[in-house]
């Protein structure tokens, strides 16, 4: 799996197979060996320690906890949330991309600083500012702190860069051509965009959606001082999991954890198939 | 209506459309984009600022004078250094070896690097917690023995922080590595130079913005990381309490020169924030349509 | 590389070398205490008062404090979060420490049976209390919406709930009785935060229009200027906080110990708002109290959970994770939503 990932700005890191370099030297082989430990020591051994802690408790230990029924209703509003807001995220961030690309007026680069902030932003300060506006003390009418409405907020404030970014530079590249000759046959704007524009950008919202789930599933930070945390009703799963960590039952913990993880990946490698189903057929 | 002749001077010109139909749904999309990050992020991100500024500078100089807030800011800045520095190693290390070796695995681990972007920063903590805790980790009762506290100490908040902005300085090197190819570096080497000195004198300056990038987007990562501290680290005032933690903190405590302290370092780590990301946008290319 | 490589290292081993020396502001013994999240301010300023003492001469300039709700931060130091002096809320979160060998089992044989500070459970109303709220009854009111912490993680909140459940029985009801009123409480739960702390900032930013909490906690808020009122309910519940040392403490932890417990030291908690575990100490004026002069009043029945439930492993089961009837109470009013 080669998830085509796009750093801010728009760079892809698409592992390209032709790559002019040879095989391993003694230097560079003593090189991957030290950066492999490393990276092992530090995220492959810590993420295989969660997944063999949750299988400490066997198949029935597992379903237990999932079956518990505040963790039940954590995983099932993380992710019903996520899911919301990732097809919110396609919409407006291809728009956002639009609007980045073909449109041109004064403040335009000021958009571009906003649309990477939350990335950058730490999330318990996401969380106060996002309060500050729509909790009781805000001064509009709206108060969302305590309720469901929140988590959408949070999550549609930490995902909004990345659908944006990845569309962004294929939008860029697009040439021009094809819409002036579906344009020229007179074929309506909507109708180019649908036939013509969309089938390009597709695998980039394909590979952005992903991201953006992943990272709506994974967020705690913002959701601490806006969400109260409710069991059963504003709880998430990473202040579920923690509420496990901090009660002492690291195993319950690792069962959630691996959930997260095998969502995560489930979406990620269904979204990165639907990107070479795309690809392959435009 | 065909295209117009690439004449232009400029490379990197986009062929223009003669026909530039600008109606109203230019307008409307133009609308609804600047509405939505407005309500979403700029008029939030401002009321910082603006509860930060209300008293003047009397709020940020309370916070200052706080001796938990500097030790915080001291204790953030000192493991996002560090965590930044380790990224910076490795990563540029990985990136070279992702880029101009093949070996088994390479795609492989080429999708793992970015795994860390997908996890939740709880169960980065846990993942950390479950090696190295002092009670029954796999290593921490061990190392714990031989001197060396990895959760609730420092070291492992440089781990957690590490852990999360990985990737960050590999995404934006890898593609500026593929695309330089190893023409120049194949001449340097053919012209007598060793790794090293290919390495500093033709490879660095041309991935050096690259680089830059990277460790700007690293250090905001680093800075702002929050879920996986809070795991790992205990939240001792003083010593372990990372900035981040205490804006949480200090928001919970009563007074209103508590509630200053904590927007007082929202604001900064915001700023900083947006500092990084200006930074990272305006050295960038124009990723629009030239006009 | 190899450059960046080796001073970064070094960097890091500079780092951890640093914060050793950090603490050490004025005298040399650093003292690590661990406590629920309430008493950090009284705690402080108790320690300040304790430099001064001869006792406390070699003390460094700042205790190192950790604080959280109660039961994470007992299992944080099960865990090995370092403590020489653990405060926590309940009782059974200093039993687990004994359990796993931190704390000596006879950590309770003292004057005050290991207790350390003293409370009682009141409800905390916006000013002028304008819902009215004086009774255990009024908060099942329609247009109420408590703020009471979450058992789980919480200390404040079993003593929240446990008051709720004895002033019941108390008042007559049978346990089933009890447990329906009990059902109706958490019925009008707005907002279940992760401590006794956490509970009152949700409150403050306008969750909910009562907070159930310690008596002290009210009293230190308005010292410090938040606009709250609060009701000390007819019949409530003595709230008991341990404090204990562990067993390879610094032999400064049980100076501190003994400070906490005499004249002067139970005086500064007064002074933030927590009763007096010596019975005769002379109280001064506290700000914040609903009359200064007269800052602790006795309410008409004040239940113990030694009394009232038998001892705290009785009560302690009641919030089971598997098969407490307080667990299934809240389960089960989630489920109604």
């Amino acid at each position: 799996m080669t998830a085509s990932v796009a750093g801010l700005g728009g760079r892809s890191m698409r592992m390209r197979r032709s790559v002019a370099g040879g095989g391993l030297s003694l230097a560079s082989g003593v090189g991957l060996g030290t950066a492999l430990l490393w990276f092992s020591l530090l995220v492959l051994l810590p993420l295989s320690a969660v997944v063999a802690r949750a299988t400490t408790g066997g198949w029935g230990g597992f379903w237990e906890t999932l079956t518990n029924p505040s963790t039940a209703a954590a995983l099932r509003l993380t992710i019903g949330m996520a899911f919301v807001v990732t097809l919110v995220n396609a919409v407006m961030g291809t728009l956002i991309a639009w609007v980045l690309v073909r449109d041109h007026f004064w403040g335009k680069r000021a958009l571009e600083v906003l649309i990477d902030l939350p990335f950058a932003l730490p999330t318990i300060v996401a969380g106060l500012v996002l309060l500050q506006v729509y909790g009781p003390k805000g001064p509009t009418p709206i108060d969302v702190a305590n309720t469901r409405t929140s988590v959408f907020l949070a999550f549609l404030f930490v995902t909004l860069p990345f659908v944006v970014r990845t569309v962004q530079p294929v939008l860029l590249e697009i040439d021009r051509d094809v819409e002036e000759a579906a344009a020229s046959l007179g074929a309506s704007r909507i109708t180019t965009f649908r036939r013509v524009i969309l089938p390009s950008l597709t695998p980039a919202i394909a590979s952005g959606a992903a991201l953006s789930f992943a990272r709506a599933i994974s967020e705690y930070g913002s959701l601490v001082l806006l969400s109260g945390n409710l069991p059963l009703r504003t709880e998430v799963t990473s202040v579920r999991i923690l509420t496990y960590i901090e009660g002492g039952r690291n195993g319950n913990a690792a069962v959630v954890a691996t959930v997260l993880l095998a969502v995560a990946l489930f979406v990620i490698v269904l979204l990165d198939i639907i990107q070479r189903r795309v690809t392959r057929r435009g | 209506m065909a295209s117009s002749a690439s004449v232009a001077s400029r490379p990197k010109a986009v062929s223009r459309p003669k026909v530039r139909r600008r109606g109203p749904l230019t307008y409307v999309f133009r609308f609804v984009v600047v509405a939505y990050l407005v309500l979403l992020v700029a008029w939030p991100v401002s009321l910082i600022a603006k509860q930060t500024f209300a008293d003047g500078f009397s709020t940020l100089s309370t916070a200052f004078g706080d001796e938990e807030v500097t030790a915080a800011l001291g204790l953030t800045v000192r493991v996002a250094v560090v965590s930044v520095l380790i990224n910076l190693v490795f990563g540029l290390g990985i990136s070279l070896l992702l880029v101009r070796y093949r070996f088994p695995g390479r795609r492989l681990l080429s999708a793992l690097i970015d795994v860390p972007l997908s996890v939740s920063p709880v169960v980065v903590g846990l993942s950390l917690v479950l090696v190295y805790g002092g009670r029954d980790g796999w290593f921490g009762p061990g190392l714990e023995d031989a001197g060396f506290q990895i959760i609730f100490a420092t070291p492992g908040i440089i781990m957690a922080t590490t852990f999360v902005a990985l990737p960050l300085v590999i995404r934006e090197v890898v593609p500026v590595l593929e695309e330089i190819g190893t023409d120049q570096e194949q001449a340097a080497r053919s012209l007598g130079a060793n790794a090293i000195q290919t390495f500093r004198r033709v490879t660095l300056p041309a991935i050096k913005w690259a680089v830059v990038y990277g460790v700007v987007l690293s250090l905001a990562r680093s800075l702002g990381e929050f879920g996986a501290v809070k795991v790992v680290a205990g939240n001792v005032g003083g010593k372990t309490r990372t900035a981040t933690l205490a804006v949480e903190h200090k928001y919970q405590q009563f007074g209103a020169d508590n509630l200053a302290s904590a927007y007082a370092i929202a604001f900064l780590l915001a700023a900083v924030a947006v500092a990084c990301i200006v930074v990272v946008s305006f050295l960038r290319p124009d990723v629009s349509e030239k006009r | 590389m190899a450059a960046i490589a080796v001073t970064s290292l070094l960097v890091l081993s500079a780092c951890g070398g640093g914060d050793d020396a950090a603490g050490a502001g004025g005298g040399e013994q650093t003292l690590n205490i661990v406590g629920f999240a309430v008493p950090e301010e009284a705690n402080n300023a108790i320690y300040e008062t304790f430099k001064e003492t001869d006792a406390g001469a070699d003390a460094a300039g700042e205790p190192e404090g950790s604080y959280g709700a109660s039961g994470d931060q007992s299992r944080a130091v099960e865990g090995g979060l370092e403590a020489d002096y653990v405060h926590f809320s309940i009782e059974p979160d200093v039993t687990r420490l004994v359990e796993s060998g931190q704390v000596a089992e006879d950590w309770k044989d003292n004057e005050t049976d290991g207790i350390v500070s003293r409370s009682v459970v009141v409800f905390v109303v916006e000013e002028g209390n304008p819902l009215g709220i004086e009774t255990w009854d009024d908060l099942l009111q329609d247009d109420v919406e408590i703020i009471t912490p979450n058992p789980g993680s919480s200390g404040a909140a079993k003593w929240n709930i446990l008051a709720a459940y004895g002033q019941a029985i108390a008042g007559g009801a049978s346990e089933d009785e009890a447990k329906q009123y009990l059902t109706d409480f958490v019925g009008n739960v707005a907002a279940l935060p992760g401590s006794g702390r956490d509970a009152t900032t949700a409150f403050k930013d306008g969750t909910g229009n009562v907070l159930i909490s310690y008596e002290n906690e009210a009293i230190l808020a308005r010292q410090s200027g938040e606009a709250f009122d609060y009701v000390v309910p007819d019949t409530t519940l003595l709230i008991e906080n341990p404090g204990a040392i562990l067993e390879d403490a610094d032999p400064i932890a049980q100076s501190w110990l003994d400070f906490v417990l005499s004249e002067e030291g139970q005086t500064e908690f007064v002074k933030k708002g927590f009763r007096s575990v010596i019975d005769d100490l002379e109280i001064p004026e506290v700000e914040g109290a609903n009359d200064p002069a007269d800052p602790f009043p006795a309410p008409g029945t004040l239940l113990t959970v030694g009394e009232a439930f038998g001892g705290w492993s009785e009560a302690n089961a009641f919030f089971d994770e598997e098969d407490g009837f307080v667990t299934e109470i809240l389960q089960e009013s989630g489920k109604a939503e």
